[in-house]
């Protein structure tokens, strides 16, 4: 098998190239977590109609930069009533799980940090971290309106996870592969083999298609509502409960809780890019294609899906929680199973 | 065969608390300093109290050492977002005691600002029930439009909130030229943009979902706790004084009382409420244009106000529309230049008082939205 | 059934639709501006910052009784005819009363536009300038002073020596009618002077 690291083929295995394996993806969600914010700033500003940050370099692209180092300087406060370790722990814990999910996204032909042959099913697993998290600083923090946005963030995570569990399991029925990088792979040869579209395959699988399109896109709104992102930013919602679980925290801690929040966004768009968009392969074939321009493609398309969110948290109002339990498991859940259901018997009948 | 077991849950054994929640006063969406104490049940509201008197300035026991035109100013900061209407009922209530006639042009640019400043209050209206609501960007597209109309009114007055145009018999200044043009362009805009936010906001499946069927105001509740204005309207009574007690030239003009019919949910939910709202925003563009229409071109609209203002002794109570609802003013006079007594009835007050009839049973994120489709100020509020 | 597949697909219409209406508008122009490098125009009635123009007010206090929240604090005192310092007015006529104390605190005024209204000699003036924030009040105390408080305190002597004069001519011409046995006739501007130092 060769090798899906460039930095093993180019260190060996030493404790340097494993320290360089662990932080590259780290100074990726750094980097990339700041154009995320400018992004968010930018692209509402341009909905709205307005200019947005412009004074902050040209154009204002070191705002981020200047927002956080104004975290740094701020207060850091800890209520005297709060459970010290629990309320200080709370934003790591959810940082961690953001930043654990990133060990397995593949990134480019030659490049992911932990090639396991379970990687969707880890990423479902630390991503249910941050309700811990959250639920964790929402209790500590020792404020109604914390625990309010944390109870409901538990019960959001939980329901959602299903409808965008078996959503990926459609895929994997048609890849039979939990492999992020081989199911990337799987998808080569141009945007037609997208699993999107239906995945590789001759004509017959445009039967195929209004299921994977369906599922796409369950995949994608229930990974807004696993992200806390507006329709379904409940467990914040800033009109109704302050601002939710993190209504207490300030100074540094906020900006992890801002951090974790952009991670989860792109790990949520790493595995949608993954599974439906054809992840590092290039959209025209072998045109643009190689390890580099995996890359490049790679982080492409999961922009444009970090840019879909927000192009949505700007145009839509937001749920009730009990809408949000309705949709979760009354709308998503069923149609995604019938959806499973029909590619499991087209895969049945090998027609993909 | 296993026997069937059941379980009963007692549920008086549970333990289960209801939570008490300070929402406000300074809280995001209480739309100032209002303060409600909410009593929850997880996540149902079962007691709602407000508690106001966070901006109260007093505003009645300071007219009393004011002269006439020196209330106006004060007037103005009660609802400070339709300040124009504000303060025709008390120009129209000294007017009559002091036996004033109106010219006609003065009237008509009455009817013109009040009507334009009635859209810009119930763009706000719109605009912040939509914010309520999670959406932040038709709040701004109401607030750019919102800029031309206050453009208009700034020219007219010299200032963009607190106007204190109106002068008892006139008007403080009269209208600059173009002033005819810039009404029509803002009506086309306001036009524009309701049609957009149709689409964006109102007839968005997630809002539907959200606001119809919650806060259901029946027509009797809202008769017995004296609402007035559009949450009056979207409980489907038709009353509106420009049309029932037509004051002014509001007789002289062809325009519609809307009221809710409950497109998507029950008579008297948000929704319609809401719904009322962007409907009269389209009967006060037909008002305005007919206005601009009709106006005289000539006449003297500073000419006629009386130097001192000294109405005999007496009493009057004097009630116009206001974009919010019914506002009055009870005037007592005493026979010298300051009132003896001026008492105000205040829409936002009124209609606030049936927030916790209509807000019980409802989620706790539904009572953030029946709070903002009454459509309160809290400058009228506490006066 | 269809009722909910219906519910299902306008939710998922409404919300394209509405994401199509916010990309249309991320493509027009912005419409905020950047503010302290480009600024909107002002009318030019806007009442912002007052100013006063002293060489026009005559302390005549219309402004400070019309103002709603005492923000104006005048004083004037009567010009003696015996005082060499003689000013013309703004309006080409002579000045008749100093203006001894002019203070307006800006920190209390409403912007109502009651004292521009009411004064007489347009001395009292809005402008368009909005930008004079301050770090402390007393920084939005204006105090318009021509006279020093010396000159002031002189003004008032003056006229108190001209009114004493005038006084006692008014008694030398009093004892003289009385005993050439003819009524005076009351002059006017003495009473007229009391009140404008009053104030
Ligand atoms: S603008 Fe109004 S508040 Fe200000 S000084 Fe003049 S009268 Fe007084
Ligand atoms: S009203 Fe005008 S002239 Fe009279 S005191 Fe005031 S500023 Fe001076």
């Amino acid at each position: 098998m060769e090798s899906t690291n460039f930095i093993w083929d180019l260190m060996g295995k030493n404790l340097w190239s494993v320290v360089a394996v662990i932080s590259l993806p780290l100074i990726f969600v750094l980097i990339y977590a700041l154009v995320a914010i400018l992004a968010e700033l930018k692209v509402s500003a341009w909905i709205q109609e307005r200019l947005g940050p412009m004074r902050t370099g040209p154009w204002g692209i070191l705002q981020p930069i200047a927002e956080v180092i104004k975290l740094l300087q701020k207060e850091d406060i800890t209520p005297t009533a709060a459970s010290k370790i629990l309320f200080n722990l709370a934003p790591y814990v959810i940082f961690t799980g953001a930043y654990a999910a990133f060990a397995v996204i593949p990134f480019s032909e030659a490049y992911a940090p932990a090639n396991i042959n379970v990687g969707l099913f880890y990423i479902f697993a630390v991503g249910s971290f941050s309700a811990i998290g959250i639920v964790m600083g929402g209790w500590a923090s020792n404020n109604k309106y914390s625990l309010m946005g944390a109870m409901r963030s538990v019960s959001q995570v939980i329901s959602y996870e299903i409808p965008a569990a078996v959503a990926v399991l459609a895929v994997v029925v048609l890849t039979s592969s939990m492999n992020m990088m081989e199911i990337s792979r799987m998808q080569e040869g141009g945007f037609w083999n997208w699993y999107i579209f239906g995945g590789p395959g001759g004509w017959t699988k445009i039967f195929m298609i209004p299921f994977t399109l369906t599922l796409a896109i369950i995949y994608f709104i229930a990974s807004l509502a696993e992200t806390n992102r507006l329709p379904f930013d409940i467990p914040e919602g800033e009109s109704e409960l302050v601002a939710g679980f993190h209504t207490e925290y300030s100074g540094m801690k906020f900006a992890m809780f801002f951090f974790a929040e952009y991670a989860n966004m792109f790990v949520v768009a790493a595995v949608v890019t993954t599974i439906f968009l054809g992840g590092w392969t290039s959209p025209f074939g072998s045109f643009l294609a190689g390890a580099g321009w995996g890359a490049f493609w790679f982080i492409l398309k999961s922009m444009f899906v970090v840019f879909l969110q927000i192009w949505i948290r700007w145009t839509l109002p937001r749920f009730r929680v009990d809408q949000l339990m309705y949709i979760g498991w009354k709308v998503l859940l069923p149609i995604s199973l019938v959806c499973f259901i029909a590619i499991s018997f087209f895969s049945l009948l090998n027609l993909g | 065969m296993t026997e069937i077991k059941r379980y009963d849950l007692e549920y008086s054994q549970l333990d289960s608390d209801r939570m008490r929640i300070n929402v406000g006063p300074q809280h995001p969406s209480t739309h100032g300093v209002l303060r409600l104490e909410v009593e929850v049940d997880g996540e149902i509201v079962t007691e709602v109290v407000p508690h106001l008197g966070y901006l109260h300035r007093s505003f009645e026991k300071h007219c009393e050492k004011m002269t006439f035109p020196q209330i106006i100013p004060y007037i103005d900061r009660m609802d400070y977002i339709s300040a124009m209407n504000n303060e025709w009922p008390y120009v129209m209530a000294l007017e009559k005691m002091l036996d004033v006639k109106v010219p006609e042009k003065v009237e008509f640019i009455r009817v013109i600002v009040a009507e334009l400043n009635r859209l810009a209050n119930h763009q706000i209206a719109v605009a912040t029930f939509g914010m309520d609501a999670g959406a932040f960007t038709p709040f701004l597209y109401y607030f750019r439009d919102r800029e031309s109309i206050i453009w208009i009114l700034e020219r007219l007055s010299g200032a963009r909130l607190l106007y204190n145009y109106f002068r008892v018999g006139g008007m403080a200044a009269d209208i600059y030229p173009g002033f005819k043009e810039d009404c029509l362009e803002v009506v086309k805009k306001v036009r524009k943009t309701n049609e957009e936010i149709m689409d964006l906001l109102i007839h968005n499946n997630i809002f539907i979902k959200r606001t119809a069927n919650v806060g259901v105001l029946t027509p009797e509740v809202a008769i017995n706790f004296a609402c007035s204005g559009p949450v009056l309207r979207g409980s489907g009574v038709k009353f509106d004084l420009r049309k029932d007690e037509p004051y002014s030239v509001y007789d002289r003009f062809d325009f519609d009382v809307p009221v809710g019919v409950g497109e998507v949910g029950v008579v008297g939910d948000c929704w319609n409420r809401n719904m009322v709202r962007m409907k009269e925003m389209e009967q006060s563009c037909r008002i305005i244009e007919q206005a601009l229409e009709m106006m005289p071109e000539e006449g003297d609209v500073t000419g006629g106000v009386p130097r001192r203002i000294k109405p005999p002794k007496g009493e009057m109570y004097i009630r116009t529309e206001n974009p919010k609802g019914e506002l009055g003013f009870y005037l007592v006079t005493n026979g010298t230049d300051k009132p003896e007594r001026l008492k105000a009835r205040g829409p936002s007050f009124v209609n606030l008082s049936v927030i916790p009839e209509i807000s019980k049973g409802y989620m706790f994120a539904d009572l953030i939205l029946i709070l903002g489709s009454i459509d309160i100020v809290l400058g009228e509020v506490d006066r | 059934m269809s009722s909910y597949l219906k519910n299902v697909w306008a939710g998922f219409y409404t919300a394209v639709k509405g994401m199509m209406i916010t990309s249309r508008h991320m493509f027009k122009k912005s419409v905020t501006i950047q503010y302290p490098d480009e600024k909107f125009d002002l009318p030019a009635n806007a009442r912002n910052k007052l100013v006063l123009d002293m060489s026009r007010c005559n302390a005549c206090t219309a402004c400070a009784i019309a103002c709603p929240v005492n923000c104006i604090t005048v004083e004037g005192v009567r010009v003696s005819p015996e005082d060499p310092h003689q000013e013309v007015h703004a309006d080409g006529k002579p000045r008749k009363v100093w203006v001894t104390r002019y203070e307006m605190d800006l920190a209390k005024c409403c912007f109502c536009g009651l004292c521009q209204a009411a004064c007489p000699s347009d001395a009292i003036k809005h402008t368009q300038d909005f930008e004079y924030s301050a770090y402390n009040k007393e920084s939005l105390y204006f105090k318009y002073q021509i006279l020093t408080p010396e000159q002031s305190a002189e003004k008032v002597r003056l006229l108190a020596e001209f009114k004493e004069k005038e006084a006692a001519a008014k008694a030398a011409a009093a004892e003289k009618a009385a005993t050439e046995g003819k009524p005076v006739a009351p002059k006017k501007a003495a009473p007229k002077a009391d009140e404008a130092s009053e104030q």
